[in-house]
C-alpha cells in the first residue's frame, strides 16, 4: 500500500504539491469531465470558425478533435498525474480512429443514396440501354440486372459444387500432406487479385475458343475463381461447428459415411452452410475488372444467353458510365446520374444478400428450433 | 481429427466398402484436387499465353518503363513493367501506412473500449466498409472526395512542399497517387481491422488482469500486455491488406490518371498500377498487347502470391504459439 502510493506520488513529480493526496488514489477528473472537455472544445472551435467566415463541419471536427487531445492531456496532466494523462490521450486517440473508419462510410452511402435517388425509379430498372445514345435522357439497368443474375448464378453454380466438396474433402476424409496442401493454397487462393482471375479466363478461351472472345460463361468462370475459395473457407468453419456425437450415432446405427454426411452432417450446417454461400455471392457481385475482362463492355441490349457474346453487369455498368463522364456536358451529366443510380441498386442487391444470410442463419439455425 | 479416427475405428471391412462410399470419397477428394487444379493452371496460363508478347519484346521486361506492345509499321514491340510495378507498389504503401494505425485504433476501440453492448454492432459497421463494391468505392473517389482532397492537397503542398512526395503545384484534377492511396486506405482497413480484432481479442485475460494489477492504466495495460501480444496477428492482417491493395484493380483504376512514369509526387498524376493498367488498356489491346498484358497479370500475380503466403505464414506461426 505505502509503496504504491508513494510511487504514484513520485510518478507525478512537479505538478504542484502533493500534499493534499488523501491516501490511496490521486486526485481524479470527474466522470463527466471529457465529454464536457469535448463539447467545450467543439462549442469554441465553432465559433472561431464562424467568426472568421469559415464554416465548414470538416475542418471544424479536425480542429475540435485536435484542441480536445491538447485539453484533455494537459488538464489530466495538471490535475491527475502524467500516467493517467497519457492514458488520457490514447482514448482521445482510440476513439478518433474509429470516427475516421465511420467518416468515409457514412459520406460513401449518403453520396450514393443522395445522387442514386435522382433517377433510381422503376424505369430506371425496367428497361435496357439498348438504342439509347449518349445524350439521352434514357435508359436504364434492366440488361445489366438480368446480366448479372446469369453470371453470378452461373458462377454459384460452378462454385457450390467445388466448393463445398473440397470443404467435406477436408473435414471428413482429408488426412496427410493433400490436406495441407489444399487448406493452404485455398487460403492463398483467396488472395488472387481479381482482375488476374479475369486474365487466366482470358488465356484460357483464347486457348480453347480463340481470341477476343467474350461472353456471360466466361464471366460466370471468372468469377468462380474468386467465389470457391470463400466457399470453402466458410463451409469448412459450419462443418467443424457438427458436434462428432452426431456423426458417431449414425455410424452406431450402421448407416455409411457419404449417407452420414449427406443425411445428418449438411442438414445440421446447412444454415451456416448457407449464409456462408450468401456471403461469398455478396462479394462476388461487386467485382467488376475480371467482367470487363471476360464479359465485355459492349452489351446495351437484355439477354439472358451466356454464350451469346458481351453480357452487362451492374458493376461494369458503372464503370461504363463513368466512362462517359468526359463527353459533353448533357451526356455527362446523364452518365453521372446513371452511374450513381446503379451504384445505389448495386449497393441495395449488396445489402439485401447480406439481410437475407442474416436471417437464413437467424431462423435456420439448428440451435432456433431445439 | 476424432472424425477421421472414429470413422477409421468403424469401418467395415475392407471387402464390404461400399459403392456410395467410394464414389462420394473420390468425388470430395476430385474437388480438391480441382482447386489445386485451377491454381496451377492460373500459372501456367498466364505464362504461356505471356510468352509471344514476352519473345517478340526488345525492351527488358523488368527495367524498361515503356509501353508500346503492339507492333506497326516501323514499329517495334518494346515494353516493361518496372514503372507499373513501382506504381502498385507505391499505392500499397500508402494505403498501408494510412490505414495500419487507423486499423489498430479501431481493433482497441471496439475490444477494449467501445461499451460492450455497442461492440459488436461497431465492429459490423466497419465490416460494412468490406461490402462495399470497389466499383462504387471508385465512383465516390472520382467524383465526390477528390473534390473534397483539394484543399488537404494545396495545404500539404504550400506548407509541407519540401518533401519531394509533397512538391507542388497540385494536380488540378486530384485525381493522383495520394487520392488513390486514401481510397486505397478505405478499402483494406475492415481487413487489418478484423484481424487485429480477433487477436487482440484473444490475449489472454491472466495477462490483462495481471498488468492491471500492478495499477496500469487501460493504456498501459493495452502496451504491455495486448500489443506484445497482438504483433504477429497485427502484421499478417496489415500484410493481407497489402495483399488485397495491391491487386486492387476498379477504384485506382477510376481514380488515378492514365499515365505511365516512375514518380515519387503525390500531388500529381504520374504513376500507374498493374491492376490498372490492365483493366484500362485491355478493352483496346490486341494480339501482343493482349499478352503483354497477361505477362504483367503473372507479375502482380507473384508479388501478391508472395505476400500472402507470408501473411499466412506469419498467422499461422502465431497460431502455432498460442495454441
Amino acid at each position: 500500500m505505502t509503496t504504491t502510493t508513494q510511487r504514484t506520488a513520485s510518478g507525478s513529480s512537479g505538478e504542484g504539491p502533493r500534499t493534499e493526496n488523501q491516501g490511496f488514489y490521486t486526485r481524479q477528473l470527474p466522470k463527466y469531465f471529457p465529454a464536457a472537455l469535448l463539447a467545450i472544445c467543439a462549442v469554441v472551435v465553432s465559433a472561431v470558425f464562424a467568426l472568421l467566415g469559415a464554416f465548414h463541419p470538416v475542418p471544424v471536427a479536425v480542429v475540435a478533435a485536435l484542441l480536445y487531445l491538447v485539453a484533455i492531456t494537459v488538464s489530466s496532466a495538471v490535475i491527475e498525474n502524467s500516467r493517467r494523462a497519457k492514458d488520457r490521450l490514447v482514448t482521445g486517440i482510440v476513439y478518433c480512429c474509429f470516427a475516421i473508419a465511420v467518416v468515409p462510410l457514412v459520406s460513401l452511402l449518403s453520396t450514393v443514396v443522395v445522387y442514386g435517388l435522382e433517377r433510381f425509379n422503376l424505369y430506371f430498372l425496367s428497361v435496357s440501354m439498348n438504342g439509347v445514345i449518349p445524350s439521352m435522357d434514357a435508359g436504364g439497368v434492366y440488361h445489366a440486372i438480368v446480366g448479372t443474375l446469369v453470371i453470378t448464378g452461373l458462377a454459384t453454380l460452378i462454385s457450390v459444387p467445388i466448393g463445398l466438396m473440397t470443404a467435406i474433402y477436408v473435414v471428413e476424409y482429408g488426412r496427410g500432406r493433400l490436406k495441407q496442401a489444399i487448406t493452404f493454397f485455398v487460403d492463398v487462393m483467396t488472395g488472387i487479385p481479381s482482375i488476374v482471375a479475369g486474365l487466366f479466363v482470358v488465356a484460357l478461351w483464347m486457348m480453347v475458343f480463340g481470341p477476343g472472345q467474350t461472353n456471360g460463361l466466361a464471366g460466370a468462370v471468372a468469377l468462380s475463381v474468386l467465389m470457391i475459395p470463400v466457399v470453402v473457407r466458410s463451409s469448412e468453419e459450419m462443418l467443424r461447428l457438427v458436434p462428432n456425437e452426431l456423426r458417431e450415432a449414425s455410424y452406431a446405427l450402421g448407416v455409411p459415411k457419404w449417407l452420414t454426411i449427406v443425411k445428418v452432417v449438411l442438414p445440421t450446417a446447412v444454415a451456416g452452410l448457407t449464409t456462408g454461400i450468401i456471403l461469398a455471392l455478396a462479394r462476388v457481385i461487386g467485382e467488376t475488372a475480371p467482367l470487363i475482362l471476360t464479359a465485355g463492355m459492349a452489351s446495351t441490349r437484355i439477354q439472358a444467353n451466356p454464350l451469346d457474346g458481351d453480357m452487362m453487369t451492374l458493376p461494369v455498368f458503372i464503370y461504363q458510365q463513368v466512362g462517359n463522364l468526359g463527353l459533353s456536358a448533357e451526356a455527362g451529366a446523364y452518365a453521372e446520374e446513371r452511374a450513381w443510380a446503379a451504384a445505389l441498386t448495386l449497393i441495395l442487391v449488396v445489402m439485401l444478400l447480406f439481410l437475407t444470410a442474416r436471417l437464413v442463419s437467424r431462423f435456420f439455425s439448428p440451435n432456433s428450433r431445439g | 481429427m476424432t472424425t477421421t479416427d472414429s470413422s477409421t475405428t468403424a469401418e467395415v471391412p475392407k471387402g464390404r466398402r461400399r459403392l456410395g462410399d467410394i464414389a462420394f470419397a473420390n468425388t470430395a477428394r476430385g474437388a480438391g484436387l480441382l482447386i489445386l487444379a485451377i491454381l496451377a493452371g492460373v500459372a501456367i496460363f498466364l505464362v504461356v499465353q505471356s510468352l509471344s508478347s514476352l519473345t517478340a519484346n526488345e525492351a527488358n521486361f523488368f527495367t524498361s518503363t515503356e509501353w508500346s506492345p503492339e507492333s506497326g509499321p516501323g514499329d517495334a514491340v518494346r515494353f516493361g513493367v518496372a514503372s507499373l510495378a513501382f506504381g502498385t507498389v507505391l499505392a500499397a504503401a500508402i494505403a498501408l501506412v494510412l490505414a495500419t494505425p487507423v486499423a489498430i485504433g479501431i481493433a482497441l476501440f471496439i475490444v477494449y473500449y467501445a461499451p460492450r453492448r455497442l461492440a459488436a454492432l461497431l465492429g459490423y459497421l466497419v465490416d460494412l466498409l468490406a461490402a462495399i463494391p470497389s466499383v462504387v468505392y471508385g465512383l465516390w473517389g472520382l467524383v465526390y472526395l477528390v473534390d473534397q482532397l483539394q484543399p488537404i492537397y494545396r495545404f500539404l503542398a504550400a506548407y509541407l512542399g519540401w518533401i519531394p512526395l509533397f512538391a507542388g503545384p497540385v494536380s488540378t484534377t486530384g485525381r493522383t497517387m495520394l487520392s488513390a492511396g486514401i481510397v486505397l486506405a478505405v478499402m483494406i482497413l475492415p481487413i487489418i481491422t478484423a484481424m487485429s480484432r480477433d487477436v487482440f481479442a484473444q490475449v489472454p485475460q491472466a495477462h490483462r488482469e495481471a498488468a492491471l494489477a500492478l495499477g496500469a492504466t487501460r493504456w498501459e495495460m493495452i502496451r504491455t500486455a495486448v500489443l506484445p501480444f497482438g504483433r504477429p496477428g497485427v502484421i499478417g492482417g496489415a500484410m493481407l491488406g497489402m495483399g488485397r491493395a495491391l491487386g486492387e484493380t476498379m477504384a485506382v483504376a477510376m481514380i488515378l490518371s492514365p499515365s505511365i512514369a516512375i514518380s515519387f509526387n503525390l500531388l500529381q498524376s504520374g504513376n500507374q498500377t498493374i491492376a490498372a493498367h490492365i483493366a484500362l488498356q485491355y478493352p483496346e489491346a490486341t494480339g501482343t498487347g493482349v499478352s503483354a498484358l497477361i505477362a504483367i497479370g503473372l507479375v502482380l500475380f507473384a508479388i501478391t502470391l508472395v505476400v500472402n503466403m507470408a501473411a499466412r505464414f506469419v498467422v499461422s506461426r502465431r497460431k502455432e504459439f498460442t495454441e
